[in-house]
């Protein structure tokens, strides 16, 4: 779609008229360049900052060391370790759950009113703000289905968290493979789930992948949703322990732990938080980067 | 996969299915309708369980509704005078989303056109991996920026004695809310039939002039609920708010004041409430409060969406 030059001279000579207009083309451009660079530089230097002032703390020995002197000094292997229990056990959940609605949305589901209202939960359950999940998992898991302060509340939590995404993210994957695929399948006499399981799946799987390995991320950075769910300050875990807690645990948790250094743990060693939130961020981005990767690879492959 | 058909209606030769292939495909679709309607559930069970906890003191005596949404007065632990008046907490909310927006808005669009009409394939590619990166930042980790980094840059630049605040917030939550409003507005232009865009073009218009006089309007609903996801992304926020905005629960003089959210409050003060207690009810109470405002913009954002999509 590119625009032609406009000749200098002859006929179609630059009027005043064409020129002004191609001044506010290239002013225009120039700014939407701008807004646009103004939402990638925060990043680079967002994380450039956080990087060079958790240098000091910055080592394999500080993700594997138990935090020490009143957690102002040592490590953050703990948290680490909970916060891998925490997303384990959610997605563990709720990606059944999330890939089945997506299954039934996609592929059973008629365009009925019930079927809107099925997608308005899906995006309202997406909107609702992490506090509230919170309250919900507190009001439901702690309390009412006695499951207490505990590993099991905490990640059923994230995991009603993090199920609308996984719905809308498998839906879309499904909703690429082409509908002459089911219909050769149905046409060799397969039936809805026979052509769901032996066609549509196998060719959205790279798809499900990514979105679940995105919600992983989603599910390691949250923080309200877990701290009055089973997310503690503190918890004594051996060093490099890699199955500290049982279900009924309350456990440690990467993202509680930074809140808790840079707001309740008074004179902490200066870069400790900061390699707190580099470890936190690196996992995420790291976790992101492997899923867009995925992506991109996979989407080179594909055939149709 | 086995070729047999389904059902054997002919009662011809062909063989059967077995009958537990038959019983598992019937119960694993089952399975599949009832995860199909566990959004609604979920949705449900979420404003049950939190309305539950929360009822008990929307029928006591000393409890009005109207002193909870409209009274500035937030004494929630104090021995004689009592007071659970969350206006000041509403106004904070509104305040920081405001400036969120006001920042995150034309930033965000104007990113997501420069995206969709004027940057090359590649860039583009570029750039939206970016914005997905950038949307991955926990909240917890943007609060510790606007704890540290964002509060020593407002100190510095402003000479303000604290550096969390409305301004400090409302930066934050920008960052945060740019990337929804970028790629749903951007979803929002592609869906513009190209046609529009050739018939401007046939026209002699400079890219620019195809934005503002056709692209524009023509997505206008689309750019419409990319602001309100933002919004409504921004209205519940949680962690980062509660780390930059400060602690302060008044109604916000200067961008340079301290407040508090609906959000941060709860998050600040159900830790020290004791379960059962008016103080844990009312905070509760706010969160169904929350509930139902992110309910009614999501709700919104569908219908104006929805809008386009009819077109």
């Amino acid at each position: 779609m590119a625009l032609a030059p406009a000749p200098a001279t002859g006929r179609f000579a630059r009027t005043a008229y064409v020129a002004r207009k191609q001044r506010a083309e290239a002013i225009a451009r120039a700014v939407f360049a701008a807004m646009a660079a103004a939402m990638v530089l925060p990043l680079l230097l967002i994380v450039g900052y956080l990087v060079w002032l958790a240098w000091p703390s910055l080592s394999p020995e500080f993700i594997l060391d138990v935090p020490r002197r009143g957690m102002t000094d040592g490590g953050i292997w703990p948290a680490f370790v909970g916060t891998l229990y925490l997303v384990g056990l959610s997605l563990f959940v709720s990606t059944p759950i999330g890939v089945l609605a997506a299954v039934y949305l996609n592929e059973y589901a008629r365009d009925s009113w019930f079927t809107r209202v099925v997608n308005l939960a899906v995006i309202n359950l997406a909107g609702v703000p992490s506090i509230v999940h919170a309250l919900f998992g507190l009001g439901a898991f702690v309390y009412a289905a006695r499951f207490g302060y505990s590993i099991l509340s905490a990640a059923l939590t994230l995991a009603i968290m993090t199920l609308p995404v996984i719905i809308a993210s498998t839906r879309e994957a499904l909703a690429s493979v082409p509908m002459a695929f089911r219909e050769a399948c149905w046409n060799v006499g397969a039936t809805r789930w026979q052509t769901i399981r032996a066609v549509v799946l196998p060719n959205s799987i790279s798809g499900i992948l990514t979105g679940v390995i995105l919600q992983v991320s989603r599910a390691a950075g949250e923080t309200a949703p877990i701290m009055f769910t089973g997310a503690v300050f503190y918890k004594s875990v051996a060093r490099g322990d890699l199955f500290p807690y049982a279900l009924n645990d309350q456990c440690m948790a990467l993202s509680m732990h930074l809140y808790t250094l840079a707001t309740q743990v008074p004179n902490v060693k200066e870069s400790l938080p900061y390699a707190t939130a580099v470890v936190l961020l690196g996992s995420v981005l790291l976790v992101n980067a492997a899923a867009i990767t995925l992506r991109v690879f996979l989407r080179g492959r594909k055939k149709w | 996969m086995s070729p047999d058909p389904p059902r054997d209606t002919a009662r011809s030769t062909r063989p059967h299915r077995p009958r537990w292939a038959v019983v598992g495909e019937r119960a694993l679709e089952a399975l599949i309708r009832l995860s199909g309607v566990s959004a609604i559930l979920f949705v449900a069970a979420i404003f049950f369980f939190v309305l539950r906890e929360a009822a008990p003191i929307l029928v006591s005596d000393e409890f009005s509704l109207v002193q909870f949404l409209f009274s500035t007065e937030w004494y929630p632990t104090s021995a004689s005078n009592v007071r659970y008046g969350t206006f000041a907490l509403t106004v904070g909310t509104l305040s920081v989303t405001a400036l969120a927006m006001l920042l995150a808005v034309p930033f965000g669009l104007g990113a997501a056109v420069y995206l969709s009409e004027f940057c090359a394939p590649r860039v583009r590619e570029t750039l939206k991996v970016t914005i997905e990166l950038l949307s991955a930042i926990p909240s917890v980790v943007w609060g510790f920026i606007g704890l540290t980094v964002m509060s020593r840059l407002i100190v510095t630049t402003t000479g303000a004695p604290v550096g969390v605040g409305v301004l400090n917030g409302g930066v934050i939550l920008a960052l945060m809310s740019v990337p929804v409003i970028v790629s749903i507005g951007e979803d929002a232009l592609k869906a513009v039939p190209d046609s529009y865009r050739e018939a401007g073009i046939a026209l002699g218009a400079t890219r620019w002039q195809l934005v503002y006089r056709v692209l524009l309007p023509a997505a206008r609903n689309g750019l419409l609920a990319a602001v309100l996801l933002g919004v409504g992304r921004a209205v519940g926020e949680t962690m980062a708010v509660l780390m930059a905005t400060g602690h302060a629960v008044h109604i916000p003089a200067s961008l340079l004041d301290s407040v508090r959210t609906l959000t941060a409050n709860i998050a600040a003060e159900l830790g020290e409430a004791p379960a059962g207690s008016d103080h844990y009810r009312v905070l509760f109470l706010t969160g169904t409060l929350l509930f139902l405002i992110t309910f009614a913009v999501n709700l919104t954002a569908d219908f104006v969406v929805r809008g386009i999509r009819r077109k």
